[in-house]
């Protein structure tokens, strides 16, 4: 059968996407680049699609706990926002990994710190993959590299929620935000019933029934050998995610001599100094991350162990670098080249920082 | 007669005044004696017991001394961030319509971290019931100044009595839910007497109720001492609350059927 073609911005393909994940309620607060997701739900009226609740909430904070409470019931929920939004959600998504919840936050960066730029940035990478917020925790990362993955890395970003009952964020930006590009969309699947609710989700309050325990969803644990108790069933459930959940995608790796690393819009300019290098006759490839947490580990050491030097390649400071190096361990070169403050680098400037800092430098 | 043989022989259904309410757990509370909340968790429990609703109903705990308010009720609770116990019951409500769902929290809570929530909660309407147990402090964290802590009242951060000129002035925030369009009952309330208790049932059973019928917020505040926060002995607590609290906090309903009350 033919699938449905529509030109969309990533925006909206987040939002699109989630009505036809069986989302059943998005909470959001506006702030640039994504205020087309809240603004294009609420133009489908969802709630008439497939009753999905959508609310604009009174801030970011309030947002993140709407999703906690929802994500608490067993529903599929999420949350959007940029940069300073997504900093102002870190307590709530820190309660959310301990009480161990399903849920998708979608944080469309911006450069900052502070109010920054709405111009796209890459600078939320350390806040996405370390946790972000307070304690031991880690959310399954996903990030984009194009409108169609905007919408695919929806259904996905809550396949994994749920599978490891663990809160996931698609790390995008506001370039993958912003832009339009051709989606390919699939057959809407139905919202849960409360019976398969029940089902999937045994533990979630959705009312007492005579018979069963309360359900109680909390992150509070005051006897410290209980507590640490949790904390490990949290690392073994992050280890089990290491294990199982890398996902990258390699261009070029068969020949290449060097390699960049890079994610989502920077992997798009990556691929296309790939092009200018080759013309010159440099055999480059490429690694990028799908999943920046779990990181893909093995695909970094395998790669690692056949080229001469590595360019990280990203639209920060250098963040991803610091988990390269720590995997390649100075077995090959690994250099940065990045830019910041809202600017993407071009694919000339890419090409010529790999022949200045990795094959020249 | 043997002691024994004598309590077997009263022990009998015809002879029963008081039973603890089934949607009560058997586990020992952590709070003070004395303490508003102990007496304010039976009467929810008792309220959902009456109404027969503990499949459908769904708490929240907030951050406080009442964090653990889920050890004691027998029913599907969730546990907020500090504040944020509207924020989620504006969720659950709108996600599963059907159920019965309130928040329990203290005036920290409420009317400090949290204002932003409850006020935005009360003004949208949401089809909740917040349960406010307003003791003047920060029971929990160990007697710190609260929004609600009166003038001249002392706390650990207000050790020489809460001077206006530099913390502010004491909040209603009771009075400013009530004037707000989409709360529909609002009151206040006590715990120190068994005819305050009654009364304060009522109250609770009546928010509930009105859940029903979808008209907007039902909020009941109820005054607590907190003896051990206080620094006095339970008796002389309830005799301050009565003398100081009162005046400033006076009980009574606020808002009926989405009418303020006329004083
Ligand atoms: C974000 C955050 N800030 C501060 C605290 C510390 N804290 C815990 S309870 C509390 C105040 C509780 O007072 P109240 O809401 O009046 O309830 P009570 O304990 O008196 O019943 C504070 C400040 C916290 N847990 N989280």
């Amino acid at each position: 059968m033919k699938k449905e073609l529509r030109l969309m911005k990533g925006n909206e393909a987040i939002a699109e996407a989630a009505i036809r994940a069986g989302c059943d309620g998005y909470f959001g607060y506006p702030i640039t680049p994504q205020s087309e997701v809240l603004e294009y739900l609420m133009a489908e009226k969802p709630h008439e699609r497939t009753g999905m609740v959508v609310l604009q909430a009174e801030s970011e904070v309030a947002s993140i706990n709407m999703v906690y409470g929802g994500a608490a019931c067993g529903k599929k929920v999420m949350t959007s926002s940029s940069s300073p939004g997504i900093s102002l959600m870190q307590e709530g998504l820190s309660y959310i990994a301990g009480a161990e919840l399903p849920c998708l936050v979608v944080n469309v960066v911006r450069g900052g710190p502070g109010l920054g730029t709405i111009q796209p940035s890459q600078s939320d990478y350390f806040q996405a993959v370390k946790g972000g917020g307070h304690g031991d925790y880690k959310l399954i990362v996903l990030a984009p590299s194009s409108v169609q993955e905007m919408y695919d890395f929806v259904g996905l970003a809550f396949e994994l929620a749920f599978k490891y009952r663990n809160p996931a964020m698609i790390l995008s930006d506001g370039a993958i935000g912003q832009m339009m590009e051709k989606v390919e969309l699939d057959d809407p699947r139905p919202r849960w019933t409360d019976e398969e609710i029940v089902r999937i989700s045994p533990w979630a309050t959705t009312g007492k029934p005579a018979g069963r325990e309360r359900n109680i969803i909390t992150s509070l644990e005051l006897d410290p050998a209980k507590q640490e108790k949790l904390n490990l069933k949290l690392q073994e459930k992050y280890r089990k995610l290491e294990k199982e959940e890398q996902r990258f995608e390699k261009f070029f790796c068969d020949d290449a001599e060097y390699a960049f690393m890079a994610f989502g819009t920077s992997s798009r300019i990556c691929l296309k100094a790939i092009q200018l290098a080759r013309a010159k006759g440099i055999r480059v490839g490429m690694l990028r991350p799908i999943t920046l947490y779990p990181f893909p580990v093995d695909a970094v050491k395998e790669m690692a162990g056949k080229v001469r030097g590595i360019l990280v390649v990203e639209m920060n400071a250098g963040q991803m670098i610091e988990d390269v190096r720590m995997i390649v361990e100075g077995k090959v070169k690994v250099e940065h080249y990045g830019r910041f403050g809202g600017i993407i680098p071009s694919p000339e400037e890419v090409e010529l920082a790999l022949e200045q800092i990795i094959i020249g430098g | 007669m043997e002691t024994g043989t004598v309590n077997s022989d009263i022990i009998r259904e015809e002879n029963l005044v008081y039973r603890k309410s089934r949607v009560l757990t058997d586990n020992i509370m952590h709070y003070c004696p004395g303490c508003g909340h102990g007496t304010t968790h039976r009467i929810i429990a008792e309220v959902i017991e009456e109404l027969d609703i503990q499949e459908e109903v769904i708490g929240i705990a907030p951050v406080g001394c009442s964090v653990l308010a889920y050890n004691y009720l027998d029913i599907d609770m969730q546990e907020a961030a500090h504040g944020r116990a509207p924020a989620l019951a504006t969720a659950i409500k709108r996600l599963m319509p059907s159920k019965y769902v309130f928040t329990y929290q203290g005036d920290g809570d409420l009317a400090a971290i949290g204002t932003s929530e409850t006020i935005h909660s009360a003004n949208r309407g949401e089809n909740i019931t917040i349960v406010f147990i307003n003791n003047g402090i920060y029971g929990m964290t160990g007697g710190q100044m609260a929004p609600t802590t009166l003038e001249g009242m002392k706390s650990s951060t207000s050790p020489y009595g809460r001077e206006v000129s530099l913390m502010g002035h004491p909040l209603k925030i009771t009075d400013l839910v009530a004037r707000l369009p989409g709360s529909y009952f609002v009151t206040r309330q006590a715990v120190h007497t068994p005819a305050n208790v009654r009364k304060t049932k009522k109250a609770i059973r009546t928010a509930f109720e009105l859940q029903r019928e979808k008209k907007g917020m039902t909020f009941v505040e109820v005054l607590s001492n907190c003896n051990s926060g206080w620094k006095m002995t339970p008796v002389q607590a309830n005799k301050w609350m009565v003398e100081n609290m009162f005046p400033f906090f006076p009980l009574g309903d606020i808002k009926v059927n989405g009418e303020l009350v006329s004083k």
